[in-house]
């Protein structure tokens, strides 16, 4: 858990390192990539014997997070002419060039006790430069796809200029047993489904995790006192504490604001249930709506000013924006179907939603003014879309028909493109994706 | 303290209804009179009108809902009218009322919705008599289907707000 990966910008000797600009290799994601860019990633130079291992695992992994964007093809070691056994020595553009491999990623690790150092360099073979500067990672054993997730990322950052996704984490809801004895316990792994560890036991009924805007604390809803209350748990020490809430109610729903000082949930009381925030460190809490209609589902906008949530005020579950202090709504939804569990993009242009219409289920995003809705999947079940950090990516579960019926977590790029399963250990649902870590 | 039983009591009403066949007490209707008039009744048992067995077979322990709808049909308020006049007469229990909802839904709605259904059954128990500190709700949403099939037939019997008796002196 404790992983401390540094970051220090390498200084080669004799080489300037090469800033490309509007260079040839660039990916522009919001175009939707038809055809993805070759790369290749050999394994890193091991500079002892005991790092060989450790070499081949991350580019493994930097290879995995990059093809799994959608955004770029990896070129097979098989395929390479050049064979790269010095980290310091020039690169052979033209055995990259005649296998088509726009971009290549080289590096080196040293692996010392429990330690782990890793540089990389990122070439544009076209333009047969260095792409950015060369950087060095320091990590622990344990840690070592934290470090590839890093390479990876300052690689898909470089190419794409947008911010990367892989080293991050997301908290969800295991799930076990079949649908009418489901067990469920909190979990959180790393973004591709490695590294997962559970956060509760499956006792009581858990919902609904929710990270912090910087990932020290998850908010969910359990049943352990046998009525669904909010639980705020702190990810390092995985100590817990409950809420305050008035006997007799229920709370639910809930979501930090962006300071993490503030929460907002839906409270039911006698039948009705409305939105509430409340001060985590005085449990000052303040009614935000007050409609005899449902009103759940809260979500800030980035800047913590707007609140987006769900309401059935006009008879059907639609979705509405309303300030962070409470007030006046404006609906937002105005399509065919019923629209529910609304999330803010962290780049705050778009709230992704889940949309129900003639039987089936569909993940969503809209312009925060519900301008240009655009549906990204389609099935029986899907449900509880989360954002990547960049606001590039969707994750959220699907649950599969009948008797039989199982869910699991997915993931979809905002273009509609890419939709892939993301493994997990038991069955998944309500993922929340968490900050890019530091 | 009090909590804590009511929640073991959901615990057996639960596995209870795992392992039965729920058309066995799913009739809204309650009123399958079988059995109800014998002489030599086994307290506890469904035969025992005191019994909470009695109550979730004979009685009826659960009225159902429409689509999207908290309205409590004729049919359930037939049910209710029968809690209501048990509740009355075994003035010993207590009852936490469950409701809940299909899976056709999202998660966070059909929490609200089982929470509306919920009250709505107590509501009416209060309206005909029943004290209303008698009376919890607790709504659970999609989590706890009894059917598990993604058709109508399943949805139907899954939208219901089952009152669960908690205290009494036979179990």
């Amino acid at each position: 858990m404790m992983v401390r990966v540094l970051c220090v910008l390498l200084m080669f000797m004799g080489v300037a390192p090469v800033l490309a600009q509007n260079g040839p290799l660039r990916i522009e994601i919001t175009e939707g990539v038809i055809e993805p860019l070759p790369f290749a990633v050999p394994d890193l130079v091991a500079e002892t014997p005991a790092s060989v291992q450790m070499g081949q695992q991350i580019a493994r992994v930097i290879a995995a997070d990059l093809t799994g964007t959608g955004l770029f093809r990896e070129l097979p070691a098989s395929a390479h002419i050049s064979r790269v056994t010095d980290f310091g020595a020039p690169v052979q553009y033209a055995d990259w060039k005649a296998i088509n491999a726009q971009a290549l990623v080289t590096g080196a690790v040293n692996v010392q006790g429990d330690q782990v150092v890793v540089k990389f360099r990122l070439y544009d073979v076209f333009a047969g430069t260095e792409l950015g500067d060369g950087l060095q990672f320091v990590g622990t054993v344990d840690g070592w796809r934290r470090i590839a997730h890093k390479v990876a990322d300052a690689v898909y950052s470089r190419i794409t200029g947008e911010g990367g996704y892989f080293d991050s984490r997301v908290v969800y809801v295991s799930e076990t047993g079949s649908k009418a004895e489901r067990r469920k316990r909190l979990a959180i792994m790393d973004y591709d489904g490695a590294n997962v560890q559970y956060l509760t036991g499956s006792e009581a009924i858990v919902l609904a995790p929710r990270f912090s805007a910087n990932g020290d604390r998850v908010l969910y809803t359990s049943y352990e006192t046998g009525f669904p209350r909010i639980y705020v748990l702190d990810v390092g020490s995985v100590q817990r504490r409950v809420l305050e809430s008035q006997e007799g109610t229920m709370s639910f729903a809930p979501r930090f604001a962006p300071n993490g000082r503030t929460v907002v949930y839906s409270l039911s009381q006698n039948g009705n249930t409305d939105i509430y925030s409340m001060d985590i460190a005085t449990s000052q809490a303040q009614r935000l709506t007050n409609a005899p209609s449902i009103e759940t589902a809260p979500s800030f906008s980035p800047d913590g000013s707007q609140i987006v949530f769900e309401s059935d005020r006009s008879g059907s579950q639609q979705l509405y924006v309303m300030s962070a202090s409470g007030g006046e709504a404006r609906r937002i939804s105005f399509g065919d179907g019923r629209y529910g569990t609304p999330v803010w993009s962290p780049r705050g242009d778009l709230i992704a939603f889940t949309k129900q219409s003639k039987g089936r289920f569909h993940i969503g995003v809209m312009r925060v003014d519900g301008s240009e809705e655009r549906l990204l999947t389609a099935s029986f079940l899907d449900e509880g879309p989360t954002w990547s950090p960049n606001g590039r990516v969707i994750m959220f579960a699907r649950e599969t028909q009948g008797a039989a019926g199982r869910t699991s977590l997915y993931s979809v790029d905002i273009t509609g493109r890419n939709l892939r399963p993301v493994r997990t250990p038991e069955g998944g649902s309500d993922p929340s994706w968490g900050p890019l870590q530091p | 303290m009090k909590l804590k039983t009511s929640i073991v009591m959901i615990c057996v009403a639960l596995s209870l209804g795992a392992c039965s066949g729920a058309n066995r007490f799913g009739n809204e209707a309650g009123g399958t009179a079988s059995g109800a008039a014998i002489n030599g009744v086994v307290p506890g048992s469904a035969s025992d009108p005191r019994s909470a067995a009695y109550f979730q077979q004979a009685v009826g322990d659960r009225v159902l809902f429409a689509v999207d709808q908290s309205t409590l049909s004729p049919a359930g308020q037939v049910t209710l009218d029968g809690q209501a006049a048990w509740l009355l007469t075994n003035t010993d229990y207590t009852a936490v009322i469950e409701g809940h909802a299909d899976e056709q839904g999202t998660r966070e709605y059909n929490l609200a919705l089982g929470a509306r259904r919920a009250d709505a059954a107590r509501a009416y128990l209060v309206s005909k008599g029943v004290a209303g500190n008698r009376l919890q709700v607790v709504s659970y949403g999609k989590e706890r289907p009894i059917e598990v099939c993604s058709d109508e037939a399943c949805y139907a019997k899954n939208r219901r707000a089952v009152t669960v008796l908690a205290g009494g002196l036979t179990s």
